[in-house]
């Protein structure tokens, strides 16, 4: 067990390694320059004054060398200065947007399955009926209907007809003079409309999912045992059926888990949520090199370690995984 | 000037939604009373931004929304005022000498930094130095590098020597004086500044809430007086039509309105009852620009002809709404460099047939245009994430195809656009804007100099006679001289339509109507700030 440990981290370097020269290059190939994005066009910018900011940012170097400054400093955890005009320290701009994506990411995912396990569960049970029919209407609409477009007609009806909700953004003027109730409440109100857009989308993958897979099961040897020594259909199917119905859900699970990092542009703008979808869009927009990297390179890490997690698990459940090294 | 890309995605579906279900506006309770109240302290003003501020050292910022914010933090030596001429701001006064070698400032006495130190001549001795510094990474360097000396003979004077006399140097003192005590000596990119600025405008800074919100709050010791808003609040809101819902909803009080919005869907009693609308044109214009390098834009009848095989108005139908106006020239109609007299192509396809002719391009049976075998096509090339750009050339397309000429459109984003495209003069037309100054200095965009890669002369544009009047017109402070260089250079540009200058688009804000004081005049609105006052009965953010 320990050597399969070692060598599964061991086998993290090199893959590290090519994840930071894939994710450097990708980011310099892309035409043009973060100089030229701040100062093209503009007729008070002289020659020299390009020529002053790409030694700025050191862009003046041979590539190998900018590589390897940049390799230097990830080693030692350090992101780099962002080459937006501001010059923060990437890790800043990383750490103030994160929480917001994570936190939103996390209930979104908490309400998806809690909401497409029970759903796909009912159109199990009552398959071919009508309730059936109305829930796959209903999910593959939410499927269908293009994000933004849904969300500016709920931002109309509930925020400018019917005035319950706040549009946008994650906070009201003046919440800062609010006690902690009051604030948890009116952060938790703004978050209503981009929460139900965000799920209402993916209810339609994950319910189809438990469908399946619930109706696999129902149809294994033995529900028909449970069902033949007379136990009451709530138990064959909550108790027996469901257990097992719930394995292939939750890989899907693990699959999600490195994408929670990662925002949606599109919902993000509409919504004004300053998320990292957001952060990673400007900083492509305006080729700010260390910005997209680091974010690029922080989501590869967590992806790897997710998978070695998961390794991990199968192999403390399964001796024959790691007895194999 | 700046041509960066103005995201109006979304403004179609916004449209659809809009026009379908505008019978009903927000409940919010927003005083209307008639009565014009009286001017008093208090309240804030809430502005929709759709981009974050980057920093508020204005020398390091390059994009417009730090510029917006920083304007109401820091002055400059000298100022546009509501008419566009050149004021005194943090001068008091100045003059330029007779051979416009020399121009001294006589700095305003009192006036203090918002952290309570006195302003003096060591700030503006340390912006210049901070300027020119070949260490600083800040765009606007150009202007200054004019500059022989500047000396401060005491506290409240400076004096600034040029080699040559050069007229656009004067609006550059209208740059952000920096506080010398806080950055003197440290490195202006670590600054803390940045963050946290200290000036001596009428609004400091109380909270930065990164992608969310800038607080700014009145200076009660500004020079010219308290500010009667107490707070001004730009909220970043990335995305137009979520902006608008805003306003209607009450959370935002003042944005630029797209042409669709003024004048579709903001029409409504309801709506004008609770806003007030304005309109005045923007200082930018659109254009159509030929490659001149290329064989089959080197000869000014056929580029004649395109102009008048383009009917303006119906752009500014089609795609401002009307909310625009015909452009001519580079120069902003209303501006003192205007020259009414510039004849304008008018829309004539017969014209343009007959100008294509005589430069030996005739129609065949199936209607194409041809010379030598050859079929007359071409691709406007224009950036990604520009609704307008788009249209515009779509029905540009079309007029194009009546005269026989096939025109493709090719949309590219902004980066790949400069660096493969514009740099490398690898276009044949380009589809873009300029936003043009105040002065009408524009040297960098015609001068036959500036055609290497990066610079702005990109279609290859020369002429002797325009190229003297520009060095003319920026080397004198004589008015009537800049003027008949100026004038003349229209003329000029007017006969040779090197572009096709489509419109000049209107800016379109709007103001919740509990914000008084405003007066619009040729520099827009904003020029009366610290006049804007809510009334006492009508304060909404009272806190």
């Amino acid at each position: 067990m320990k050597r399969y440990l070692i060598k599964r981290i061991l086998v993290l370097i090199p893959l590290m390694v090519g994840i930071t020269l894939i994710t450097f290059s990708v980011i310099h190939l892309a035409p043009g320059e973060p100089v030229e994005m701040q100062m093209a066009m503009n007729p008070k910018v002289g020659k020299e004054a390009r020529e002053r900011l790409r030694t700025f940012y050191g862009l003046d170097k041979p590539l190998h060398e900018q590589y390897f400054s940049w390799v230097g400093k990830l080693a030692r955890l350090d992101l780099g200065t962002s080459f937006s005009s501001d010059n923060r320290p990437v890790k800043d701009k990383i750490a103030e947007r994160l929480p917001v994506t994570l936190s939103l990411n996390i209930i979104a995912l908490l309400l998806e399955f809690g909401l497409a396990i029970p759903i796909g569960i009912l159109a199990a049970t009552h398959r071919n009926s009508l309730l059936d029919k109305g829930i796959t209407l209903f999910v593959f609409l939410g499927f269908a209907v293009p994000t933004f477009w849904l969300a500016l007609l709920l931002m109309y009806l509930f925020g400018v007809q019917l005035n319950w909700l706040p549009i946008s953004g994650l906070h009201t003027l003046g919440s800062d003079s609010f006690g902690p109730v009051q604030y948890l409440w009116d952060l938790a109100k703004h978050l209503i409309l981009p929460l139900s857009v965000a799920s209402f989308g993916s209810l339609a993958g994950m319910s189809r999912y438990m469908r399946s897979s619930m109706l696999n099961v129902i149809g294994q040897d033995y529900i028909t045992t449970a069902r033949a020594k007379g136990l009451p259909e709530r138990l064959v199917i909550y108790k027996h059926a469901l257990r097992n119905a719930l394995l292939p859900l939750i890989t899907l699970l693990g699959f999600s888990l490195p994408g929670l990092i990662g925002g949606s542009v599109i919902f993000e703008t509409i919504f004004a949520i300053p998320g990292m979808g957001q952060l990673f869009y400007q900083g492509v927009m305006s080729r700010d090199y260390p910005v997209v990297m680091g974010i690029l390179v922080i989501g590869a890490f967590l992806t790897l370690i997710g998978n070695l997690l998961a390794d991990f698990g199968y192999a403390l459940a399964d001796p024959r995984i790691r007895n194999e090294g | 000037m700046s041509g960066k890309p103005q995201r109006f995605w979304l403004l179609v579906v916004a449209c659809v939604i809009f026009s379908a279900a505008c019978s009903r506006e927000s409940t919010v309770p927003i005083p209307t009373s008639g009565a014009a109240g009286s001017p008093a302290y208090g309240d804030a003003v809430v502005e929709g931004t759709i981009g974050d501020a980057s920093t508020l050292i204005p020398i390091l910022a390059t994009d417009s929304s730090s510029h917006a914010v920083a304007d109401l933090i820091y002055n400059g030596l000298v100022k546009y005022d509501k008419d566009l001429n050149i004021a005194p701001d943090l001068a008091e006064s100045f003059h330029i000498s007779p051979d416009g070698l020399t121009i001294q400032f006589h700095l305003r006495r009192g006036v203090t930094w918002h952290d309570g130190r006195p302003f003096t001549a060591r700030d503006v001795l340390y912006t210049y130095r901070i300027i020119i510094n070949p260490a600083t990474p800040t765009a606007y360097a150009e202007d200054f590098k004019q500059v022989k000396r500047v000396t401060a003979p005491d506290d409240y004077t400076v004096t600034v020597e040029y080699a040559t006399p050069f007229a656009p140097a004067l609006a550059s003192w209208g740059t952000s004086i920096l506080p010398s005590h806080l950055l003197d000596g440290k490195d202006i990119t670590k600054s803390p500044l940045a963050r946290k600025p200290v000036g001596t405008g009428p609004y400091r800074l109380k909270e930065w809430v990164a992608g969310q919100k800038i607080v700014l709050e009145s200076n009660h010791d500004y020079f010219l007086g308290r500010p009667h808003i107490d707070r001004y609040i730009y909220r970043v809101i990335p995305d137009t039509s979520t902006m608008y819902m805003e306003l209607k909803a009450g959370g935002v009080d003042l944005m630029g309105l797209t042409p669709v919005q003024y004048s579709r869907q903001t029409t409504s009693t309801r709506f004008t009852s609770r806003f007030a609308k304005y309109r005045y044109p923007s200082s930018s214009y659109v254009y159509m620009g030929y490659n001149l390098r290329h064989p089959l834009f080197g000869d000014k009848r056929v580029r004649q002809a395109l102009t008048a095989a383009i009917n303006k108005d119906e752009l500014i139908q089609g795609v401002l709404f009307g909310m625009g106006q015909k452009a001519h020239g580079p120069i902003v109609p209303d501006r003192w460099a205007y020259n009414p007299q510039v004849k304008d192509i008018p829309y004539d396809p017969q014209r343009a047939t007959a100008l294509l002719a005589q430069a030996g391009w005739h129609r065949t049976s199936d209607g194409t245009l041809m010379k030598d075998g050859k079929p007359f096509r071409f691709t406007i090339l224009t950036n990604q994430g520009n609704q307008q750009r788009l249209m515009t050339a779509q029905i540009i397309q079309q007029r194009l195809r009546v005269v026989g000429i096939d025109v493709k459109i090719r949309v590219v984003e902004w980066a790949a656009f400069l660096k493969e495209f514009v740099d490398k003069g690898n276009f044949e037309v380009v589809m873009l804007g300029w936003s043009t100054s105040q002065d009408p200095d524009m040297y960098d965009v015609w001068h036959s100099s500036k055609t290497k890669p990066g610079e702005l002369n990109f279609i290859g544009y020369r002429n002797d006679e325009v190229d003297r009047l520009l060095v003319a017109g920026r080397s004198t402070f004589n008015l009537e001289q800049r003027k008949r260089a100026y004038y003349r250079i229209q003329e000029i540009l007017a006969e040779d339509q090197p572009y096709t200058f489509l419109y000049v688009p209107d800016a379109l804000p709007v103001v919740s109507r509990r914000i008084r004081g405003i007066q619009p005049a040729p520099a827009g609105i904003r020029h009366n700030l610290i006049d804007w006052f809510v009334s006492a009965g009508e304060q909404v953010y009272t806190k």
